[in-house]
């Protein structure tokens, strides 16, 4: 077989799984069964993302000042909050 | 038609084994682009799927949490509070929460511990998250033993065990009853840690927040869009770890961009040159070049895009739960409901694959339109 229908073929598979991709999510979103009752019906309002420091368990609840707070001159150092920032006043965004 | 689809089908020959010829700078620009994209596409799928997850949990939030702040540190609401708040008209419920941390002493763990007084939650009695049963090696039917704040033993009997699917948003859990809550963390009675307000009208949520915070000026209400805005803001592309992987991706194929557009090599030239001296038209060249980038960009993207919906969805995106780790003991599993967004995909091969194709074209047009004689001598 010539190399460029080698290539083309290997193209078309790439494409054909890549167009399937939407079709997948849509049908894994269908069957993904639906959350817990017990767990909503605690009215939670965080992820559990990174449980390292509280202020980056629950941002949605911290304080601004959370990661500097233990101590007047204390330095954020927790690794996750270098990833999950602290939310800003709607007036403090860029 | 079939004589023109016979000439790509040529050209497309000649520029594969042209490829071939440079095999090792190709195959190392290739799985260069190719992790470019990766890294891109699978921040991108991951950031839309833990923005759905967010949606979803967010849509059972209360309305409106209130906590009180005494020396700018949150402290416990009194259960006054609770019914003031409730006769403010608009009010139609106030649920005093208990929940807290737990730091385990055996593992180095953070748990979050939640009274509910759901009858399934008996008194010594406990539901956890599969990230605690995980770290703790525990079992339905096992006993749970944390020590109280009197540091005095309290063995709790787990009855259930949240599945892995769950731990986006229970990895850390414990589910306690508010009994077991008050006992374990010496809480005091009559307080709570912040109250849910549930409002009727959601356009009355500032006027009934403006009014807390007048009635209690140490009181600070959260609203439930104020709680998504934080979430937007943890997983909008200007934020935290996408910018900083989205930052050192960019600049990776900014360079490769420039690299290619900044010129050909003097073999490149000479091969233009030689082209066109045994008879090949400047489009002819041009298509060439079209589909070396083609070639490469394109397969980057397919490959690339694929790779990072398996890494996300199929393998529960290790590169970025390392990074979300950090010191964490219990950390979830991030199964995530797959989430694709055709639109954003389509962002990603516009600011991708067409400049890159584009930059390959730009040099080889000023080099094919010179004469070949020179091309080859320069």
């Amino acid at each position: 077989m010539r190399r460029s229908v080698q290539f083309l073929l290997f193209t078309a598979v790439s494409l054909t799984l890549f167009l399937l991709l939407p079709l997948h999510a849509r049908h894994a979103q269908q069957h993904s069964g639906s959350q817990i009752a017990q767990l909503r019906r605690l009215q939670l309002t965080d992820l559990c993302l990174a449980t390292e420091a509280r202020y980056t368990r629950h941002p949605a609840l911290a304080d601004h000042h959370a990661p500097f707070q233990e101590h007047p001159l204390a330095l954020e150092h927790f690794p996750s909050g270098s990833l999950i920032l602290p939310s800003l006043p709607e007036s403090d965004k860029p | 038609m079939k004589r023109a689809l016979e000439r790509h089908l040529n050209i497309l020959e000649f520029t594969l084994a042209s490829l071939l010829r440079r095999k090792a700078k190709n195959l190392s620009l290739l799985a260069m682009y190719l992790l470019v994209i990766f890294i891109l596409a699978s921040l991108q799928f991951f950031v839309t799927a833990l923005k759905r997850e967010a949606a979803i949990i967010l849509s059972d939030a209360p309305d409106m949490v209130v906590q009180r702040l005494v020396a700018g540190r949150q402290d416990l609401v009194p259960a006054r509070y609770a019914a003031e708040i409730a006769n403010i008209r608009g009010v139609t419920a106030v649920r005093p929460r208990l929940w807290g941390y737990y730091y385990d002493a055996l593992n180095g763990a953070n748990y979050t511990i939640i009274a509910n007084d759901d009858p399934a939650i008996g008194p010594e009695r406990v539901s956890i998250g599969a990230g605690v049963a995980k770290a703790r090696n525990l079992a339905v039917g096992d006993l749970l033993p944390l020590i109280s704040y009197d540091k005095a033993p309290v063995m709790l009997e787990i009855s259930t065990i949240f599945p892995s699917n769950s731990d986006l948003i229970a990895a850390d859990m414990i589910i306690i009853s508010p009994g077991d809550f008050r006992q374990l963390f010496n809480f005091p009675s009559g307080q709570a840690t912040d109250l849910a307000v549930m409002v009727r009208n959601p356009k009355e949520l500032p006027t009934v927040a403006a009014k807390i915070a007048g009635q209690f000026p140490d009181s600070r209400p959260i609203l439930k869009n104020e709680i998504q805005r934080t979430y937007q803001s943890i997983f909008d592309w200007r934020g935290g770890m996408t910018l900083i992987i989205l930052a050192s991706a960019l600049f990776s194929f900014i360079i490769f961009a420039w690299d290619k557009a900044a010129g050909l090599s003097a073999e490149e030239r000479k091969e233009i040159g030689i082209l066109k001296s045994i008879g090949w038209e400047t489009s002819d060249v041009l298509l060439l070049k079209f589909w070396e980038g083609a070639v490469i960009s394109l397969t980057a993207f397919l490959v690339g895009t694929v790779l990072a919906y398996g890494h996300v969805f199929f393998l529960s995106a290790p590169l970025f739960a390392q990074a979300l780790k950090g010191w964490s003991v219990v950390y979830p599993r991030f199964q995530l409901v797959p989430v694709v967004d055709v639109y954003q995909l389509a962002v990603l091969f516009f600011l991708t694959v067409v400049p890159y194709t584009t930059a390959t074209i730009i040099p080889c047009w000023r080099a094919a339109t010179i004469d070949p004689d020179a091309a080859m001598r320069y």
